[in-house]
């Protein structure tokens, strides 16, 4: 016996498949809803949408940070049981009910309209931050266009007599980054006003987005050609290039060393099953939007897989190259750092150029602390580790703005490089926005919002709009600390919350009977048992899993937050700050409406429903009471109508 | 009468007997004049280093020679003037410039600084080195004046790649007016020709000449009641 839950009426619902044969028929030029033109657009926008900044700086730091090769144990098997099952669920279901997010759960049960709602916020709340990034990217990008890049030198201070403090005690990749770029403030509530720079470059940014999304998916699909294809280019450009810098191999190498007793954590599996489920733009809605647009024929379950492949290509080829990169700057200051030693040595006690190099410099350390311990000792000499260098590890936007900025200085023709690199991270972070908008503008039209009279182009400018405007808290000068709280609680429990409630909505509201016939109708074949087992009961367990150990780490961890601040003792390194009480607030909407709109609107439904049947009743009882009364008074009239023929007759 | 031009032969040939040895005791390690320098020829030049010996250290004379020539635009300097001693096996060593009017008076410390900072980058070249690899302790490289566009170049991008976006964009929306205004036009048009042939009376295509007979009209479209 399957396990299904009373879902009555939900045949007058959706479509047949008789009426979505004939759909497929008429609907052949026309029609109200958009078609891709092709199967590779469809197949190059999700491919957009998967792959994203995540793939190339979340996955490099996560596979070295716990055990290198080893990691790829945990993320393929996740990729297999959870990333798999669930791109597959959301395609099969999208092509079969031909609706965006809102539509289809609605449709599977009026009371889970609240995930598709629960999708909207997410995948608003995601939209705003990330085109901030897309932003930082840009001025990036048009900073990149001098001969000599900006963050490759310290500027003069005021007086021309030295370099900037700030500058000089930290390097000058930070300061471009803290002061030039986000003029940090020291705290969270110091919010500094809005930077003009960023506010142009925020408004390029979402004036690209909506030159691409003007039409839907008229214009998304010939922007994709572009933007999937350019970042594959510009790594492969990158990984030749790396190959032939001194010290990338020790890179590579540092990034594969398996470390199998890291397998043995736990938090190495939570962090590979959460990567899989970030990176694959699940429960967005906008996947669901984009394969709804596809033919009823059109074999989901190969393009699932393809997918998944490739994005699971793309975590590894990116993690290669970044390292290559990063191991290239790992050895250029380890030499650096050892030759400063070796040119203290000489300089110390004068002995010729080449007495003392790479290669010797431990022998003659040595004995001449053996003979001058005391110079030896005065000299202050810094330890030189090429693993520390290496495993110097950072993700996010220290290693894309940071780390990687300082390794392009350092190459011949770095603008060249400075400009392939951002604009592939503004390709990567372009098609990802695409899904994340599809997921806001669609269910907005659903929910009726706009009118239908209005033209698409309208309605995708005026949310880009006000999306640009909201988006200005995060270019004040406090804007990058909003991001990282935006980023923590915003876009990852509801995301949990709403891909259980899928698969659970999936499996047991519309039936996995009913789903297994309509994928037999779709593509021809019955999905096989490793889809039942994952769709049935591994991939919510998993879910589950990671939902609760991710809740309890999220609600159990201290509140803090790494700030730029010159005047504090340790500068360079970020002081870590606890966040004031009223940021709770503000991390409770984050995370909380959209979690609880889904049982919210459950609720709501019902009431209304209790509602509507109350007075349902009651309209009942009232038509029943006319109908009495109209036979009581056609009868009369009948009987008047009669009685003069009666009295005629007997007259 | 003898005995005086004696005594000042001797004086003479002990004067110039003692004159290098007077010169050497005006150049001491951290006289108080006098500058260190410190050559690194093998981290500038790596395989195309050359030797350092007596020859260069002629140049290194007459090049600072120069520099106090042009300092104090005379040419009164000559390379006896510059004093070195303490070389050491790094190739560092002492010096110290002495006035060519007066043998054992000193240049003092900051003239010979702002002689060299004056002809910093002349020096350098003289040896293919540079601030780095060719250093006078105490004296600190001039820092480079950073270059200041008028416009900064990303805002000259910025105009560009904007008013790309925004010429797209009109582009775009009025194609997509116009493509609505034809789309209504072209349907208006199509009502226009329905009407017409109606009254025309074209049957399957053809167009049939001749006076429209309303014999046949159907104006009894409504029974009489």
């Amino acid at each position: 016996m399957r396990l299904q839950l009373p879902n009555p009426g939900l045949e007058d619902r959706i479509l047949s498949h008789e009426e979505l044969d004939k759909l497929e028929t008429e609907e052949a030029g026309s029609g109200d809803r958009p078609k891709w033109d092709n199967k590779t657009q469809y197949m190059l926008t999700c491919v957009g949408f998967c792959v994203g900044l995540g793939n190339v700086w979340r996955f490099p730091y996560l596979c070295q940070s716990h055990g290198g090769g080893a990691f790829m144990i945990p993320f393929l098997i996740l990729l297999v049981l959870e990333g798999v099952p669930l791109l597959h669920l959301e395609f099969a279901i999208g092509q079969r009910l031909r609706k965006g997010s809102l539509g289809v759960w609605s449709t599977i049960h009026p009371y889970l309209a609240g995930v598709g709602i629960a999708s909207m916020f997410v995948s608003l709340m995601i939209s705003l931050y990330y085109n901030t990034i897309m932003a930082w990217v840009m001025w990036y990008l048009f900073n990149s266009f001098q001969e000599t890049l900006p963050w490759s030198q310290c500027p003069l201070n005021y007086n021309l007599t030295g370099l900037v403090s700030e500058c000089e005690q930290s390097s000058p990749v930070d300061y471009f980054w803290y002061r030039e770029t986000l003029n940090s403030t020291p705290d969270i509530g110091e919010n500094g006003g809005l930077q003009w720079w960023m506010v142009l470059c925020l408004v390029s940014a979402w004036a690209v987005l909506y030159i691409c999304i003007i039409r839907g998916i008229e214009t998304t699909g010939k922007a994709v050609y572009v933007t999937s294809t350019l970042p594959y280019v510009v790594l492969s450009i990158f990984l030749i290039r790396g190959l032939t810098l001194k010290g990338s191999l020790s890179g590579v190498v540092f990034l594969f060393t398996p470390n199998l007793t890291e397998l043995t954590n736990p938090t190495t599996w939570l962090d590979a099953g959460a990567q899989v489920f970030y990176s694959f733009s699940i429960a967005f809605g906008g996947l669901i939007s984009f394969s709804s647009y596809n033919s009823v024929h059109n074999n989901c379950e190969q393009d699932a897989v393809i997918i998944s492949a490739v994005n699971g290509f793309t975590s590894v080829y990116a993690a290669t190259v970044i390292y290559t990169i990063i191991g290239f700057r790992a050895t250029e200051r380890f030499d650096n750092c050892l030759g400063g030693n070796i040119l203290v040595l000489l300089n110390t006690f004068d002995l010729p150029e080449g007495n003392v190099t790479e290669s010797n410099y431990d022998q003659v350390l040595q004995s001449l602390n053996g003979t001058h311990p005391e110079v030896i000792q005065g000299l202050n000499l810094k330890t030189c580790d090429l693993n520390t260098f290496l495993s110097e590890g950072v993700e996010g936007t220290g290693l894309a703005f940071i780390v990687f900025t300082e390794a392009i200085t350092k190459m011949p023709a770095s603008p060249v490089w400075s400009v392939l690199f951002f604009i592939m991270l503004f390709c990567l972070g372009l098609s990802s926005m695409f899904g994340n908008i599809e997921g806001v503008l669609v269910p907005l039209q659903d929910l009726g919002v706009f009118p239908k009279s209005w033209p698409k182009e309208s309605t995708t400018g005026i949310t880009c709009v006000l999306c640009c405007i909201v988006g200005l808290i995060f270019v004040q000068g406090s804007g990058n600390y909003w991001l990282s709280l935006f980023d923590s609680y915003g876009g990852s429990i509801p995301l949990l919350i709403i891909a259980f409630c899928e698969m659970v909505g999936v499996v047991y509201l519309y039936g996995i009977d009913r789903f297994n016939d309509d994928i037999e109708f779709m593509i021809g074949h019955k999905p096989n048992l490793f889809w039942q087992i994952t769709w049935r009961f591994v991939s919510p367990a998993i879910m589950l899993v990671i939902f609760v150990f991710y809740f309890i780490t999220k609600v159990t961890e201290t509140l803090l937050y790494k700030t730029w601040n010159p005047e504090s003792e340790n500068f360079p390194t970020l002081e870590e700050k606890p966040y004031p009480a009223w940021i709770y607030v503000i991390i409770f909407i984050l995370a909380g409406i959209p979690s609880l709109a889904v049982p919210g609107t459950a609720l709501f439904r019902c009431l209304w429903r209790k509602r509507d049947r109350k007075s349902e009743q009651q309209e009942l009882k009232t038509v029943k009471a006319d109908i009495k009364g109209l036979w009581i008074v056609g009868s009369k009239l009948h009987i008047e109508s009669i009685l003069p023929s009666i009295g005629k007759h007997n007259t | 009468m003898r005995c005086l031009r004696m005594l000042v032969r001797i004086l003479v040939l002990l004067y110039l007997a003692g004159a290098p040895a007077l010169a050497q005791t005006l150049c001491q390690p951290n006289a108080s004049n006098g500058y260190r320098v410190r050559i690194s020829i093998k981290t500038a030049l790596g395989n195309q280093a050359y030797e350092w010996n007596e020859n260069e250290m002629f140049l290194f004379r007459a090049t600072m020679a120069f520099a106090m020539r042009r300092y104090y635009k005379t040419e009164t300097y000559n390379v006896d003037n510059i004093i070195v001693c303490n070389q050491t096996r790094r190739v560092s060593f002492w010096f110290v410039v002495i006035s060519p009017e007066n043998p054992t008076m000193l240049i003092p410390k900051a003239d010979v600084e702002k002689a060299v900072s004056m002809s910093r980058h002349r020096i350098n070249n003289a040896f293919l080195l540079t601030d780095r690899t060719l250093e006078f302790l105490g004296i600190y490289p001039t820092l480079a004046e950073p270059v200041n566009p008028d416009t900064p170049p990303w805002l000259i991008v910025f105009g560009v790649v904007i008013g790309a976006v925004f010429a797209g964009i009109i582009a775009l929306l009025v194609s997509s007016l116009l493509q609505k205004r034809r789309k209504e036009k072209g349907m208006m048009e199509d009502g226009q020709d329905e009407e017409d042939r109606q009254m025309k009376g074209v049957e399957n295509g053809i167009n049939l000449d001749g006076i429209y007979n309303r014999g046949f009209t159907d104006d009894d479209r409504f029974t009489k009641l």
